[in-house]
C-alpha cells in the first residue's frame, strides 16, 4: 500500500444518500478472479445513463468522491473499495459511511473521511459551481481544502496513521517478521509440512 | 510455559497458547501462527492477485497445498469444464499454483477431492495444530484436535503472505455426549441434534468441544462429520481431543511424521487433553442413549426432529423469530405441519460432501443398500469426497454394489453439496442428501433439501420416502462403524 499524505485532485458532487455496495459494484462482477480491473464494473448501472455524473467530460480522472450520508452500506464484499480505487478515487468523504466500508478501505488504502453534512453541502455548491475543480485533503492535518474553503473532517486515529505509513494488514504484520522468524525456528519438527511431496509405498 | 504452574488449561487454549507469535496488549489480538493453509479455487484467487499487486511472496510454500473440490465436474472428468466461470476459477488456480509454487492436485490427481477430505487423508492435518482454508468448513479438520477454521480471502491472503492471522481469543463450550448410540444412529445424527438443539446460532463466538463417552467411540470419520458442522451452529470451530484412535489414523499415512518425530509427536499430543478441572465458558449435555436417525425438516440445519416425529408447525414453537421461520420453512419445503417425516417422498438421495464422503461413510452406506434396488423414480448419486477414496472403495468393491443398486457412482468433488457445478436438484426437487446445509436453493435453485446421514439416505433411496435403517425388514446389517473397521 502506498503512503497518502495528501491527495490533490478533481472533486465529484456526488449527490446521492444510501450509496449501497449493491450500486457500488453488482454482483455479476463478484464472479471475477482478481483483485484489480474492476473499474469498469464501478457504478456500473448508473453508467449506463449518459447523463450520469461520471461520464461528463469535467469529471474524468476525478481522485474525490463526495457523496451523500450512509455510503457504502449492504454486503461485505471488498470488491466496493478495490472497484473505487481501480476507477481512480483516492478520497470519499461523506457524513456516514457503514462499518464494513470504512474498514475495508483503511485496508486498501482508500481515505474514507467523515464530513458534516452541511459542510458536504458546502463542498458540493463549490463543486458544482466550477465543474472539474480541483481539491485537496490533506490527512495530516485532517483538512479538506477547496478554492478559499478549508474545513476539517473526522478519520479514527489509527487508520489515519496506517494510511500515512502506507500499512496495510499484512505490512503490519511483517512489522513483527523477526518474531515470526523466532517462532519458526522452534516449530518442532513434527508440525506438518507439504513439501517435499511424500507418497507411502502403500498407495494405490 | 510452565505447566505446573498453570491453571488447568482447555483443549482449545492449549492448542492456541502454543501458536502465540505475538501476544496482544490492551485488548489487540494476537498474532497466532498458522501449520498448515489449504486452498481450493473459489477463494484463492484475489489473495494469489494482492500478493502479486503487493509484489509479496507466499512464505511457506511447505505449509500450503492446493486442491480443485467446487466447481469440478464429477462426470467426464477428462474433457474441458464446460461452465465458463468454473473453467475460469480452475485454470486460474492452476495458473496461481505454478507461478508461485505451491503443491496443486489437479482433476484426475489420486489425491484431488474435497480439501477437508484431502489433508486427513494425506496425515497433513493432526492433533495440536492450527490449519485455516478459506472455507467455512475448515471446522472438519478440529475432530483431530486441532484448531481449525474459515477466512475470509484477505485473511487468504495475509497468511500466505505472513503464515499468521491476528485474532482474538475464541469462548470455549462443551458439548457433552455421553452413552451409547443404538444401532443405526451415527455421528450425524449426534451433530443435527446437537444444531436442533442449541441453534444455528447457538455457537457464535465459541470453540466447540465435542467430550463424553459417545464421542470417544466414534471412528475419526464420524468426528470429522461431528467437527465438520460445527459452523452450522455458528460456532468458529469444533474439536475433539486426540487419543489412540486419532494416533492410529494419523500413523503411516504420507505426511505423518516418522521415527523420532513421530514419538515426540505423541508425547506432546498425549499432553492436548483438557486439563481436570479447567473451565468451558458454556456447557450443554447430550444423551446418547436417547438419540434417533436424525433429518431436517426445514431450510436451516437448526430444524430437524427425530425421523420418528411428524413435520413441526409454527404452534410449536415459542419464539416469535422461530414462529416466522417454520412458516417461510413449510412453505418453500412444501410440507404441511403434522405430516409424519417418513411420509415424505424423496426424488433425490445425494451420498457425498465433506461432512459424508470418506470410506467409512462410503461402507456405511453400501452396507445397507448391498443387494437391494434403488426405489423406482428417484435418482441415487454416489460421489466420493476424493479421488482416493474413490479407489479405496472400488477396491473394496463397494462401486459395484452401488451400481448394481442402481445408483451413480460419479468421480470426486462437491458435487451436489452446493449448486456451483453441474451437479444440481431442479426447482422443486426433494432431495435426501448426506451433506451440510439445506438453505433454500443451495443444491440448485428451487431444490429442497432435507439432511441424513449415510444410513438414512440409503434406507431412503431404498424405500423412496425419508427412511430410517429401522425401518428396513432387511438384516439389520447397518454396521456401527467399529465393526466395519476392524
Ligand atoms: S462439500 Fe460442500 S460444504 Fe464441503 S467444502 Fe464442498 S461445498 Fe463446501
Amino acid at each position: 500500500m502506498d503512503k497518502i499524505s495528501s491527495v490533490t485532485g478533481v472533486g465529484v458532487p456526488f449527490r446521492r444518500s444510501n450509496v449501497d455496495t449493491d450500486q457500488i459494484i453488482p454482483a455479476v462482477f463478484l464472479k471475477r478472479v482478481t483483485k484489480t480491473g474492476f473499474d469498469d464494473a464501478l457504478f456500473h448501472g448508473w453508467r449506463q445513463d449518459p447523463g450520469f455524473i461520471l461520464n461528463q467530460p469535467a469529471y474524468q480522472g476525478a481522485r474525490i468522491l463526495v457523496a451523500g450520508p450512509d455510503f457504502g452500506t449492504g454486503s461485505s464484499r471488498e470488491h466496493a473499495v478495490w472497484a473505487l480505487r481501480d476507477f481512480g478515487f483516492d478520497v470519499v468523504l461523506s457524513p456516514r459511511f457503514a462499518d464494513i466500508f470504512r474498514g475495508n478501505s483503511g485496508k486498501q488504502g482508500l481515505v474514507a473521511g467523515q464530513v458534516p453534512e452541511s459542510d458536504i453541502e458546502r463542498i458540493w455548491a463549490l463543486l458544482e459551481e466550477e465543474p472539474g475543480r480541483e481539491m485537496t485533503v490533506d490527512l495530516e492535518s485532517q483538512t479538506v481544502t477547496v478554492g478559499a474553503l478549508s474545513i476539517g473532517f473526522d478519520i479514527d486515529a489509527y487508520t489515519r496513521w496506517r494510511l500515512l505509513e502506507g500499512l496495510d494488514d499484512i505490512a503490519l504484520t511483517l512489522r513483527n517478521e523477526q518474531a515470526i522468524s523466532e517462532f519458526e525456528s522452534r516449530r518442532e519438527r513434527w508440525r506438518p509440512r507439504t513439501l517435499p511431496v511424500r507418497q507411502s509405498a502403500g498407495a494405490e | 510455559m510452565n505447566s505446573a504452574t498453570q491453571k488447568p488449561r482447555t483443549l482449545a487454549e492449549k492448542v492456541w497458547d502454543d501458536h502465540v507469535v505475538v501476544k496482544g496488549e490492551n485488548g489487540e489480538p494476537d498474532l497466532i501462527y498458522i501449520d498448515l493453509h489449504l486452498v481450493h479455487e473459489v477463494t484463492s484467487p484475489q489473495a494469489f492477485d494482492g500478493l502479486r499487486v503487493a509484489e509479496r511472496p507466499l512464505r511457506r510454500l511447505d505449509l500450503t497445498i492446493a486442491t480443485e473440490d467446487h466447481n469440478t465436474p464429477t462426470l467426464n472428468i477428462d474433457r474441458v469444464i464446460a461452465d465458463p466461470t468454473s473453467r475460469l476459477q480452475i485454470d486460474t488456480l492452476r495458473r496461481n499454483a505454478e507461478e508461485f509454487g505451491v503443491r496443486i492436485h489437479s482433476l484426475g490427481d489420486k489425491e484431488q477431492g474435497i480439501v477437508h477430505v484431502v489433508g486427513p487423508q494425506l496425515g497433513l492435518t493432526m492433533p495440536g495444530i492450527t490449519v485455516v482454508c478459506g472455507d467455512s468448513h475448515t471446522s472438519t479438520h478440529g475432530a483431530f484436535g486441532s484448531m481449525a477454521f474459515g477466512i475470509g480471502t484477505s485473511e487468504v491472503e495475509h497468511v500466505m503472505a505472513t503464515q499468521t492471522l491476528p485474532l482474538k481469543p475464541f469462548k470455549t463450550m462443551a458439548i457433552n455426549v455421553d452413552g451409547t448410540l443404538r444401532p443405526g444412529v451415527t455421528a450425524k445424527d449426534i451433530i443435527l441434534a446437537v444444531i436442533a438443539r442449541i441453534g444455528t446460532g447457538g455457537g457464535q463466538g465459541y470453540v466447540l468441544e465435542y467430550r463424553g463417552s459417545a464421542i470417544r467411540a466414534l471412528s475419526m470419520d464420524g468426528r470429522m462429520t461431528i467437527c465438520n458442522m460445527s459452523i452450522e451452529a455458528g460456532a468458529r470451530a469444533g474439536m475433539v481431543a486426540p487419543d489412540q484412535i486419532t494416533f492410529d489414523y494419523v500413523e503411516g499415512r504420507d505426511h505423518a511424521p516418522t521415527g523420532q518425530d513421530w514419538e515426540d509427536a505423541v508425547a506432546y499430543w498425549k499432553t492436548l487433553p483438557t486439563d481436570e478441572g479447567a473451565v468451558f465458558d458454556a456447557e450443554i449435555f447430550i444423551d446418547a442413549d436417547e438419540l434417533e436417525p436424525f433429518v431436517t425438516w426445514g431450510t436451516n440445519p437448526g430444524q430437524g426432529v427425530s425421523l420418528s416425529q411428524p413435520v413441526p408447525g409454527p404452534d410449536d414453537f415459542d419464539d416469535p423469530h422461530e414462529k416466522v421461520a417454520a412458516e417461510r420453512a413449510l412453505q418453500y419445503m412444501d410440507l404441511v405441519a403434522g405430516t409424519p417425516m417418513k411420509d415424505i417422498r424423496v426424488d433425490a438421495v445425494f451420498m457425498g460432501s465433506c461432512t459424508n464422503s470418506r470410506i467409512e461413510d462410503l461402507r456405511a452406506f453400501a452396507s445397507i443398500i448391498k443387494g437391494q434396488r434403488k426405489a423406482d423414480g428417484v435418482r441415487v448419486m454416489v460421489v466420493p469426497g476424493s479421488a482416493r477414496v474413490r479407489l479405496e472403495a472400488e477396491a473394496e468393491g463397494l462401486d459395484q454394489i452401488i451400481k448394481d443398486f442402481g445408483a451413480e457412482w460419479r468421480f470426486a468433488g462437491c458435487s451436489m453439496c452446493l449448486g456451483m457445478n453441474p451437479d444440481q436438484l431442479a426447482p422443486g426437487e426433494r432431495c435426501a442428501s448426506t451433506s451440510n446445509r439445506n438453505f433454500e436453493g443451495r443444491q440448485g435453485k428451487g431444490g429442497r433439501t432435507h439432511l441424513v446421514s449415510p444410513l438414512v439416505a440409503a434406507a431412503t433411496a431404498i424405500r423412496g420416502t425419508l427412511s430410517s435403517p429401522w425401518d428396513l425388514s432387511i438384516d439389520t446389517a447397518f454396521a456401527p462403524t467399529e465393526e466395519v473397521q476392524a
